[in-house]
């Protein structure tokens, strides 16, 4: 079986600069298989994140590579199908929940919105099954959050809220930027875990965006690196964590805190494996440009 | 406990309060104004020419706030003249709102050609000196209040249109609308229903400020006699004609003024009590 999301040689850039911030991107997902992608800032997680579902800043462009999802090449088709197609298969549950939701409207429309305009629902069977998904997502008294405004509720409440209308129209494939990165330790652990549950209950395939070692080892199968815009290392969860193959990755975990181990001292990542790792990077700019 | 919130809360309160007031005030003598004032503005008395206000000497009880020199009452006018003020705020005010905030939107939103056609016609139309230019366009379409409120829509749509357009480019750039548009939501119902609604706070605000402009553009056009007809009682006409006795009547001058400058600061501040109250995460 071909899989559900497949990324091909993805490049963009900025416009007017010669430089790529994605650079020769390649990856693919399984129905019902999580990726993550891993990095530091800057690196271009999210970028990739939201080039598959078409929300690049309008600096921003895709100069080449394809993005099949479930067969189709979206780069291939016209702005408004492929809008309905991304609308239609895939959701997003993004980084800040704290912007993520529109301030002045309350929080029903914000999650039905997309079952009554875009599936074409009738608005009672949308609030019921919303009102499902705010107790999926474990909120107490969902009546009374469906009446509320953003603001009325706390970050924890509103990521689980924002996490409830990504999974509304039962989409295929959900991208997960950093999702609990705005949030305080304790609240993480339980949206994880919320994820992870409605993921595996609904087999979506998931790109899960983050920074966080850590996480990546309760939620992926598979993980990807990232340095540059570039990917430097594919591998299994736990092939991975058994020994990372390039040397960036071995250093950005010897980085990570080990819960085994909190004592451990954290090594910062080595210079000469950042200088390194940034001429490789150059190096394939170089092979890429006399290529094209 | 007091808070910090609470006590910002109450002093928003009092101005809304103060302003609104003052501006229902003047509202309801502008609609019902030949059934309050107590005589005809243009009716003329020679023989009662410059009566002082009621608490001076030598004064009328007829004539609250005196006569001009044509021994027109000056109450009169002033609640006539709110006429012709509140007309042109709420026309012109609303008028050039809708014009302006829908270019900015449009612009902020589209971004690309619409943006560029949209923003250089700003930039050429701010650089003409607005007072000339209305006086310029009266000249062209005649005075009139009709021509008063065409040329204030046509001289003040940009004010609107540079803010809402920053303001709309600003809640673009928001995840909201990146959410929506991955739920492949059509372009135009996210301008309409998730742009605009967070712009509305600000378009409030600026309208309620413009039409404090209106009025005194009126005031300055009826002051330079391109108004309406020249003896009408306007607030900008009053100001003119008592300037040249204001040695001898000083209230012919003072009371519009007074009338005047406490109308455009309570649109102003209106507009903000208004704003404040709306924005859902101030309220």
């Amino acid at each position: 079986m071909s899989a559900f999301l497949t990324v091909n040689n993805l490049s963009a850039a900025l416009h007017g600069y010669d430089q790529r911030v994605l650079r020769s991107v390649s990856f693919s997902i399984d129905t019902g298989e999580v990726l993550g992608l891993v990095g530091e800032s800057g690196a271009g997680k999210s970028m990739i994140g939201k080039a598959i579902l078409g929300i690049l800043p309008s600096a921003i462009s895709i100069i080449e590579g394809e993005i099949l999802l479930d067969g189709q090449d979206l780069q291939k088709l016209k702005p408004a199908d492929r809008r309905r197609m991304i609308g239609a298969t895939a959701a997003l549950i993004p980084q800040d929940p704290l912007t993520a939701l529109n301030p002045s409207r309350r929080i029903e429309p914000q999650i039905t919105n997309r079952l009554v305009d875009i599936l074409g629902w009738s608005k009672a069977d949308a609030r019921v099954r919303a009102l499902e998904l705010l107790n999926e997502v474990h909120i107490d008294n969902p009546e009374r959050v469906m009446g509320s405004y953003p603001h009325e509720l706390s970050g924890g409440m509103r990521q689980r809220v924002l996490i409830a209308s990504a999974f509304a129209a039962n989409p295929k494939l959900v991208i997960a930027d950093e999702p609990t990165t705005a949030l305080d330790v304790t609240v993480q652990k339980q949206i994880l875990r919320l994820i992870r549950e409605l993921q595996e209950r609904h087999s979506t395939a998931m790109v899960f965006v983050t920074h966080d070692l850590g996480v990546v080892s309760k939620v992926c199968q598979r993980l990807s690196v990232l340095y540059g815009g570039k990917i430097v290392e594919n591998s299994s969860v736990p092939d991975f964590f058994a020994g990372p193959k390039h040397a960036y990755s071995r250093a950005l975990l010897a980085a990570t805190p080990k819960y085994t181990d909190p004592d451990a001292s954290l090594l910062p990542v080595d210079e000469a494996v950042i200088e390194a790792v940034a001429a490789e990077v150059l190096a394939s700019d170089k092979e890429w440009r006399h290529g094209g | 406990m007091l808070d910090g919130r609470g006590s910002i809360k109450r002093r928003l309160g009092a101005r809304l309060w103060l302003s609104g007031t003052w501006l229902g005030v003047m509202a309801l003598l502008a609609l019902f104004a030949p059934l309050i004032s107590p005589h005809d503005p243009l009716a003329q008395d020679l023989f009662a020419g410059r009566l002082p206000p009621f608490w001076a000497s030598g004064s009328d009880p007829a004539y609250l706030l005196g006569t001009d020199s044509l021994g027109r009452d000056v109450l009169s006018r002033l609640i006539h003249g709110a006429r012709i003020a509140f007309s042109v705020a709420l026309i012109a005010g609303l008028a050039t709102a809708i014009v302006g905030s829908l270019l900015g939107l449009l612009a902020g939103y589209m971004r690309g050609w619409v943006d560029v056609v949209i923003s250089r016609l700003v930039d050429i139309w701010m650089a003409f000196p607005p007072v000339l230019f209305a006086i310029l366009l009266i000249a062209v379409l005649g005075t009139g209040l009709t021509s008063i409120i065409i040329a204030i829509i046509v001289i003040d749509w940009t004010r609107f249109c540079r803010v809402v357009r920053a303001e709309a480019m600003n809640q673009s750039a928001m995840d909201y609308v990146s959410s929506a548009i991955v739920a492949g939501r059509p372009r135009r119902d996210i301008l309409w229903r998730e742009i605009l609604p967070n712009v509305l706070p600000t378009i409030v605000a600026l309208s309620t400020l413009e039409m404090g402009i209106a009025v005194i553009v009126e005031a300055i056009l009826s002051f330079v006699n391109l108004s309406i007809s020249t003896d009408a009682p306007t607030w900008g006409g009053m100001i003119a004609e008592g300037r040249t006795s204001i040695y001898q009547a000083w209230w012919v001058l003072a009371f519009p003024l007074a009338v005047l400058f406490l109308t455009v600061l309570s649109f102003s501040q209106f507009g903000e009590g208004l704003k404040d109250r709306f924005d859902p995460v101030l309220r």
